[in-house]
């Protein structure tokens, strides 16, 4: 890493946006709980990577169609700019910082993103990663659809899909058997 | 395509040719990237413009009061508070190479674009005003209490149209709305066409699409109160442009500046250019004492970040009895957008991209770029090529429809041979040399294409006609590609007292690996393992000259520089090693980092050893007078000419008459690029780039109302395929090393881009002949498809 690009702080963004309308929040996030005063407006999104120094979760389209900011709410995939801080009361989240923290060898998906090359400019890794790791947690192999549809909700406009969708597959080989 | 067929041009232990895994996935799989959003900066403000909501009006007023007053709204400016700046000019850009300026004496006029529009607004996304606030969310509260009131003036949105005498004018110090023109002849054209057996005449439209990158563009800034200088992070492709450009608007030392363009998320051109807010945030950055952030939202990045690709082309060529072609005639009308960013740069992409590898001796090309009230285009992929591949493959097909003569076999008559290389066009080049083809074998290419695709196959099942309103059909289309562009890059090698190498090099990665193939030269060159290198770029700091990534050139220029100054620095351990052993330099080796006596059971000596360390109190005077060795070396590599690269794509697809879908059964693609440094990383640009192409090709639009308005702001409208649109290929590739760089490497990432539209539009025709459909502008989405079905002269 270049020496002089600083490491993220926690809090970026004071709390200053819509003070009339404010919400204490308790969630889990990454296996720690979080306690924190939200306004209304805020979106997930936002309290993740500037309150939460979770910047992990890329924020590509703000709309709901790049899947980019896909994080782990109660074991689902969630698009972090569809949905308020306020919302996600009481809920665990998880997100790509959560699954191989600090020098814990990577998790056989993000293995598999590695080996395939399944990424180039990585900023919509995350986000393919996490729906990933949520389809390598069921209890049964998904099918070949629930794949397509998976991935259908994630864009990278790098390496093509033919190597995500390869890496995709060796995850749930390495989960389920070939 | 196996990974390990690959030539190793150095030998068998060589670095360069495998598929070394990239070094940079660890930090980005963990969620470490550093794009610029993730940089947090304590205290920083972030910025938000209001921009225009209409094509073309005149400004009559700006009331920021209410804006000013709002809650956590730090400042707010308009035109008025920047004008003591420079409008931004994109210089380097539109400087014409005085080769191509004496030969060719094109026009370039110059546009400069206001840091914040004041008296006039070009396009829907011009920056009007800027809000500074404590959030992004108080500054876009902010922005819809900025009170503009604007007089609309008339719009021009077709480019022929701004061409008209009685159109109005975009800029009042120009004669007209052409921001470029320039031709090329080569033979005689007028004979030719005269003598021709057959002529086809046609008009063809790339459309307007968008590179749209997932990482919308950023910038932020800010002043070391210890230094005072100016730090910026930006997703740039060209760092060192950006610190020059910022430095020549503040009136700073370039030195008083410092770029870092760290993570980027994704370029394709459109982070390859200047933009005015990334002037005005390092001013922000100054002017009010704190550190300033901008991110585009995706609506932003879609209708105020350049466009590209609108082209119209009336294109004519003559065949005689054989199929030989022996002229073209071309009018190519670049539609610029609002301003003038990058004057030559896509005109003359067109113009000397548009033989291709064809051998055609009479040439008439002219190209003119026409300003309309759109956003302005630039570079993106492949940069004025993929438009004009669209309009020769295109016409390749009509002719061979006209001589009946199958598609592939026509282009199969016209190649270039590889006993013609090195050929030369009868053109000139961009850096206005002679233009020559370095290497290649062309007609291989097409063979192997043709191999894989099945021609016959698909001709059986159209024989046996369509099932359920379904045909099937098959196109072809061949582009070359001049990489490598100059005028230099540079690379940096330092060996740092533990003995791992840093390489700095001048150009930044946006996604293509460069800290793993970049470290693989410099590997081999040295002599060290390829783990004990650190590569650094898109730091002014690294390096303090540079160019950036940008039209296929990373790999030529910076892969060329690093394995220069590698091999200059391995002399320099070598020479070191012997001084500090007290032998013959001529009898020393240097591999895996360690230099070691040529001779049995000689004396050796590693890299930490040699490297230089600071004397510590009783270090003795060393042999050579000097406290340990500082070994480094810095090479710009200026290439000597363009290494082209070429490829040959076939697409099989099957349309649904009824519905107009389209579904692409068999894609095919065939490539050189040269010697390859890293297939994996080689492989993943080609399927990227045709990914986009397939993108413009069938689904991507960036569409204007006739008043000039976008109507494709959001994703929701503006269709980017998905997994589910884009199939897995069927790649091979050819490998002619280039003699112009000692790597023998082409450049290869936009090639993948280049191809797809005129391949798809091809095979679409192809199956649609039954209905006598000729395809002449994309995207083919299932509407127009349908339309195209309706409108066919059914033969």
């Amino acid at each position: 890493m270049t020496p002089s690009v600083p490491t993220p702080l926690a809090a970026r963004t004071p709390p200053l946006a819509e003070p009339s309308a404010w919400h204490e929040i308790s969630l889990t996030v990454n296996g720690r709980p979080v306690t924190a005063q939200v306004e209304s407006r805020l979106l997930l999104s936002d309290f993740l990577r500037d309150r939460l120094g979770l910047t992990g979760t890329h924020v590509g389209c703000e709309h709901g169609v790049c899947g980019a900011c896909t994080v782990l709410v109660d074991d689902e995939p969630v698009r972090t700019c569809l949905i308020l801080a306020v919302q996600c009361r009481g809920t665990e989240i998880r997100t790509v910082e959560g699954l191989a923290p600090g020098d814990a060898p990577l998790t056989s998906v993000q293995q598999a993103f590695h080996e395939c090359h399944g990424m180039q400019c990585g900023f919509c890794t995350p986000g393919f990663v996490m729906t990933t790791t949520a389809l390598t947690e069921q209890s049964d192999r998904p099918d070949g659809e629930q794949v397509a549809d998976a991935l259908s909700g994630h864009l990278c406009r790098c390496t093509g899909y033919r190597n995500i969708r390869r890496a995709v597959c060796r995850a749930l080989d390495e989960r389920f058997g070939e | 395509m196996s990974h390990d067929s690959h030539p190793h041009p150095h030998g068998d232990g060589s670095w360069i040719g495998r598929s070394v895994p990239r070094v940079e996935d660890d930090r980005l799989l963990r969620g470490n990237g550093r794009y610029v959003d993730d940089i947090a900066l304590p205290a920083a403000v972030e910025a938000a413009f209001l921009r225009s909501p209409h094509a073309h009006a005149r400004i009559d007023s700006v009331d920021v009061s209410a804006a000013l007053a709002a809650p956590g709204v730090v400042a707010v400016w308009t035109g008025d508070d920047v004008a003591d700046l420079p409008a931004m000019l994109n210089k380097e850009e539109l400087r014409t190479p005085p080769g191509l300026a004496e030969l060719l004496d094109p026009v370039v006029r110059m546009t400069p674009m206001p840091l914040l529009a004041a008296d006039k607004v070009l396009y829907v996304g011009q920056p009007v005003a800027v809000v500074f606030a404590e959030n992004r969310y108080l500054a876009e509260d902010a922005l819809e209490l900025v009170d503009v009131r604007y007089s609309p003036l008339a719009v021009l949105v077709d480019p022929e149209r701004s061409l008209t005498p009685d159109a109005p004018l975009l800029h009042e110090e120009l004669p007209d709305n052409t921001a470029v023109t320039v031709a090329a002849r080569a033979g005689d054209p007028d004979t030719a066409f005269a003598r021709a057996h057959a002529v086809v005449s046609e008009r063809f439209e790339a459309h307007r699409y968008v590179a749209s990158p997932i990482e919308t563009r950023a910038i932020s800034a800010q002043v070391d109160p210890y230094s005072g200088r100016l730090t910026v992070w930006s997703g740039t492709q060209t760092p060192h442009r950006l610190r020059d450009a910022i430095a020549h608007t503040l009136g700073l030392e370039p030195a008083a500046v410092h770029v870092i363009a760290a993570d980027v998320g994704g370029g394709f051109g459109q982070k390859g250019i200047l933009y005015v807010e990334e002037l005005i945030v390092p001013h922000a950055a100054r002017r009010i004492g704190r550190p300033v952030l901008w991110r585009e939202d995706r609506n932003e990045n879609l209708t105020a970040s350049s466009h590209a690709r609108e082209q119209i082309h009336r294109i004519e060529l003559a065949a005689d009895s054989e199929g030989l072609i022996i002229a073209v005639r071309d009018r190519i009308t670049v539609n610029f957008g609002a301003y003038n960013m990058t004057g030559l740069v896509v005109p003359y992409n067109s113009l000397c991209h548009l033989l291709g590898p064809y051998r055609i001796p009479n040439v008439d090309i002219d190209v003119v770029g026409v300003l309309t009230n759109t956003t302005f285009a630039t570079p993106y992929r492949g940069a004025g090529r993929p438009e004009t591949v669209f309009a020769m493959e295109r016409a390749m097909d009509r002719l061979a429809a006209e001589l009946g003569i199958e598609p592939e076999e026509l282009r199969a008559r016209n190649l270039v041979g590889p006993d013609a290389m090195p050929y030369a066009t009868g053109l000139v080049d961009r850096s206005g040399r002679p233009q020559t083809y370095d290497s290649g074998d062309y007609p291989e290419l097409l063979r192997r294409a043709v191999a894989k695709a099945d021609v016959q196959g698909v001709r059986a099942r159209q024989r046996a006609g369509a099932r359920d309103g379904k045909h099937v059909g098959i196109g072809f289309a061949m582009y070359i590609e001049a990489t490598g562009l100059g005028p230099f890059e540079t690379a940096r090698i330092d060996i740092a007292p533990s003995g791992r190498v840093r390489l700095a090099i001048g150009a930044p990665s946006q996604g293509q690996g460069h800290r793993t193939s970049m470290a693989q030269i410099a590997a081999d060159a040295i002599g060290v393992p390829f783990d004990v290198i650190d590569v650094v770029g898109g730091d002014t700091e690294a390096t303090p000259f540079g160019v950036g990534t940008i039209a296929s050139r990373a790999l030529v220029n910076a892969g060329n520089a690093t394995h220069r100054a590698g091999r200059l620095v391995r002399e320099k351990i070598v020479e070191a090693a012997a001084r500090r052993l007290g032998v013959d330099a001529d009898g020393l080796g240097l591999s895996d980092g360690v230099v070691t006596s040529k001779e049995p059971g000689g004396p050796s000596i590693g890299l930490a050893e040699l490297a230089g360390r600071a004397p510590l109190p009783g270090t003795p005077e060393p042999v050579d007078g000097r406290y340990g060795t500082e070994i480094s070396e810095t090479v710009h590599f200026r290439p000597p000419g363009f290494a082209v690269s070429a490829g040959a794509h076939a697409a099989v697809v099957e349309v649904d008459a009824h519905t107009g879908g389209i579904e692409i059964l068999h894609y095919v693609v065939v490539h050189d690029a040269g010697n390859i440094v890293n297939p994996m990383i080689a492989e993943g640009q080609v399927t990227g780039g045709i990914a986009q192409g397939i993108g413009g090709a069938l689904y991507e639009e960036m569409v204007y109302g006739p008043d000039g308005q976008p109507r494709t702001g959001t994703y929701m409208d503006y269709l980017v395929p998905t997994s589910s649109e884009i199939p897995d290929l069927d790649m091979d590739e050819t490998f002619t090393p280039s003699p112009m760089n000692d790597l023998g490497v082409k450049g290869l990432g936009e090639g993948g881009a280049i191809a797809p539209q005129a391949v798809l539009a091809g095979a679409v025709e192809d199956a649609l002949r039954p209905f006598g459909v000729v395809v002449r502008r994309g995207p083919l989405s299932p509407s127009r498809v349908r339309d195209l079905i309706r409108t066919a002269d059914r033969t």
